[in-house]
């Protein structure tokens, strides 16, 4: 769909030259992006690039209805901007993180504070919203959770039972991620990927890979881009079985716990059929996939996923049939469709708000440009339409990977990766389990990474949990968060 | 689906817990690789190839001496298994890595070709938590694949709680520490608040090539390479992550609850 826009279009896993990338004084770039916002579209990814001692800002924003992304960028200032903030809630984390990134001061930002960081001791030690009143009382929670379960912070206001506001504060897992590719690719740093979020493996070195492609203006083998296709599947089958076990245990409903407990570590097992390694380790790599399989270990995949998805059927069958778990489940941490489109939620939780939003049919690329998976939508917005959606999600992944087993394609499944192209931008997308997945890259004039961003589905979506909570029984925290589950490592880099 | 079907399926299935450690353990995915074995003494001279495409920087070969490859380093990548041009350093299947002390996961000089596997604690240890542990977990900078296949050992298959051991909701109630994630700078007062919470005896367990010495992310600012600068750790469990095996393994070899040597495939 062509339409008028100030801004380069270009595919998902595509890269164009760094001028080709169009450049607006500053005041017309916000303008030009608060436009694109205001139109419906969505904000993919929104970061600074230091030019000498100046900050460029670029936007990527993705166009789902048209099938295509969209990026531009400012033309280098310094000293601070006014916030998009104040009037498109989307660029709220984007914004905190570009002033604690770069130092640039977002004005006008109703909420400004650290992201990850702050004098070292962890964002948490910033100041609160507060609700002031003679029967308001304020919880505290982690950063060390109650269970074997990455740290954050949650401080709820509540009057009694009732949570009227919920703050999420982050940080506590930073790693320097992205610092650590600036300069690169090292040679760790393809291990690095595989750990940005480490139940996201495939997804986060997936997008990788078809970014340092597309830099280097190759393709990986088909064969190559049907394993990653496979691999993503099965991460996403391994992570909602396990979702939906873990939401039975949240309402006490054990027979479900019990058997997606086991199941999901099924799914995991067939991932390390494929490669050793129980969440992907070493199979994606930028060029193709370095790990084969024969026909003899292929149909021993589709044997043994055949036992597991008729289990996950089972197991599924007794949570939807118990009117115990759809009571607590039903209006249960409820998200609005427009508040969900207002913070730029991705992946099941935006689907589960009625939002059609998934980057394997909007944005397909690699083997999804050949084989699309239908996109799962619920419209109520509670913690039933997100399990709901998650086995929507879980069938529709069968039956694509039953297809896929089914007609193999011949050839190699690797490749060697040509130089990067200097002085270029390549964006990649990937619908992990938990949503977009968005890796920018950009080169400088040597043809390594001069920036590298990467947006974790987590970055959209922890706000979205925090507005699930409002006028929530505090008591139903666990069931929320467990809706969404979240990556707190995806969010911190 | 009537009651009737729930049951029969139940029946049907029967008892999922495996038999292990009294039956054998169950195998490593093929493709797995388990531990890995160095014999120096079949290097080359001048060689090391293994030494340039480590990413960890597990590998190191000082000039005239042999090389020395550190499990606690290593993610296991096998990248150094496939350059090597002499099958010095190999792959042995062996899901068993523990290891009591950090120098034990150094391979490469003579008799230290494999890893020498972890001691039960000391009598008087084993008496207070050999029959009862409960462990305090904090995720340090973890990507949630150690805490995930931490978590593995609480699902059916695996019943960690049969041995005793369990995951407690407070450091007040729990016996020890296991560590994830190379320790970012922002858990680092996290991590000592709650080892000083735990009443004494304790024992800590790093868990995962980061707690062990920082894993993928070695050497970066943002962190304290593993754990063992900041607490005193006891037991180390290697892997990126570690099979959910060998985490078993390790902390049955610690309560001594491994019994007699166990057939192995």
């Amino acid at each position: 769909m062509k339409r008028d826009t100030p801004f380069t279009l270009l595919t998902n896993g595509a890269a164009l030259s760094w001028t080709d990338v169009p450049e607006w004084p500053l005041a017309e770039f916000l303008r030009n992006v608060g436009a694109e916002l205001d139109r419906g579209e969505r904000l993919s990814s929104f970061f600074g690039v230091p030019e000498g001692g100046a900050l460029r800002l670029v936007a990527v924003l993705a166009f789902d209805a048209g099938n295509t992304l969209a990026v531009g960028r400012s033309q280098p200032f310094s000293g601070s901007f006014p916030a998009l903030t104040a009037t498109h809630a989307q660029a709220h984390l984007f914004e905190r993180e570009i002033w604690e990134q770069h130092g640039v001061v977002p004005e006008s930002h109703p909420w400004l504070k650290p992201v990850r960081k702050d004098h070292g001791a962890g964002p948490a030690v910033g100041d609160f919203f507060r609700v002031d009143g003679r029967e308001i009382h304020e919880v505290a929670v982690g950063p060390v959770h109650a269970g074997i379960i990455e740290p954050g912070h949650f401080r709820f206001q509540c009057a009694g039972e009732e949570v009227l506001h919920l703050e999420i504060a982050l940080g506590y897992q930073h790693r320097g991620v992205e610092e650590a590719i600036a300069g690169g690719p090292h040679r760790a740093t393809v291990y690095q990927m595989e750990t940005v979020a480490g139940d996201t493996t495939i997804g986060h070195a997936t997008a990788y890979a078809n970014a340092l492609e597309a830099l280097a203006g190759t393709e990986a083998p088909l064969r190559a881009q049907w394993l990653r296709a496979i691999a993503l599947e099965l991460e996403r089958l391994a992570n909602h079985t396990g979702d939906l076990g873990a939401l039975a245990g949240d309402v006490a409903f054990l027979p479900t716990a019990s058997a997606c407990g086991k199941i999901r570590g099924d799914f995991l097992n067939l991932t390390a059929l494929l490669c050793g390694n129980r969440f992907g380790r070493g199979l994606v790599r930028p060029g193709g996939c370095p790990v084969d399989s024969d026909a003899e270990r292929l149909s021993q995949l589709r044997k043994r996923l055949e036992t597991a998805l008729a289990e996950v059927q089972q197991a599924a069958a007794w949570l939807w049939d118990a009117a115990s778990v759809r009571t607590r489940f039903e209006h249960t941490g409820h998200l609005h469709a427009k508040q969900a489109a207002a913070i730029g939620l991705v992946g099941p939780a935006a689907r589960a708000c009625g939002l059609v939003r998934d980057v394997r049919f909007d944005h397909p690329t690699g083997w999804h440009r050949f084989a699309q998976v239908p996109v799962s939508v619920w419209p109520d917005g509670d913690v039933f339409a997100r399990a709901r959606v998650r086995w929507l999600e879980i069938q529709r992944s069968g039956d694509f990977l039953r297809e896929q087993l089914d007609a193999v394609p011949e050839g190699e499944t690797m490749s060697s990766l040509p130089a990067l192209a200097p002085n270029s931008l390549a964006v990649a997308l990937v619908e992990g389990w938990r949503g977009e997945v968005c890796h920018v890259a950009l080169t400088g004039a040597d043809g390594r990474l001069r920036r590298y961003k990467i947006t974790d589905p987590s970055f959209h979506n922890w706000t979205g949990l925090a507005l699930a909570l409002r006028g929530q029984a505090i008591s139903d925290f666990p069931l929320c968060n467990k809706s969404f589950n979240l990556s707190y490592c995806g969010f911190d880099l | 689906m009537s009651v009737h079907d729930t049951l029969l399926n139940r029946l049907k299935r029967g008892c999922e817990t495996m038999a292990y450690p009294k039956g054998p353990a169950p195998a490593l995915p093929d493709r797995h690789g388990g531990a890995l074995k160095v014999e120096a003494a079949k290097c080359d001279a001048d060689c090391s190839a293994c030494v340039t495409v480590c990413p960890t920087e597990a590998i190191t070969r000082p000039a005239g001496k042999p090389v020395a490859l550190d499990l606690g380093r290593c993610i296991f990548c096998a990248e150094c298994v496939k350059v090597c041009p002499t099958k010095a350093i190999t792959q042995t299947n062996d899901h068993r890595m523990a290891v009591r002390r950090r120098e034990d996961l150094v391979l490469g000089d003579t008799g230290k070709d494999q890893v020498r596997l972890a001691q039960a604690l000391d009598k008087k240890l084993r008496r207070l938590f050999g029959r009862s542990l409960k462990l305090r977990q904090v995720s340090a900078g973890g990507c949630n694949a150690c805490e995930a296949d931490t978590n593995v050992l609480g699902t059916i298959g695996w019943d960690l709680g049969r041995f005793g051991i369990q995951f407690v909701a407070s450091p007040r109630h729990a016996d020890g520490l296991l560590i994830t994630g190379p320790v970012s700078k922002n858990m680092e007062l996290a991590l000592k608040k709650t080892y000083i919470a735990l009443p004494e005896p304790r024992i800590v367990i790093a868990l995962g090539a980061c707690a062990i010495a920082g894993g993928p992310f070695i050497g970066h600012p943002q962190h304290h390479n593993g754990a063992s600068g900041l607490v005193p750790v006891d037991l180390f469990i290697p892997g990126c992550p570690p099979h959910p095996l060998t985490i078993l393994d390790g902390l049955l070899r610690l309560l001594d609850r491994l019994g007699e040597p166990v057939a192995k495939r």
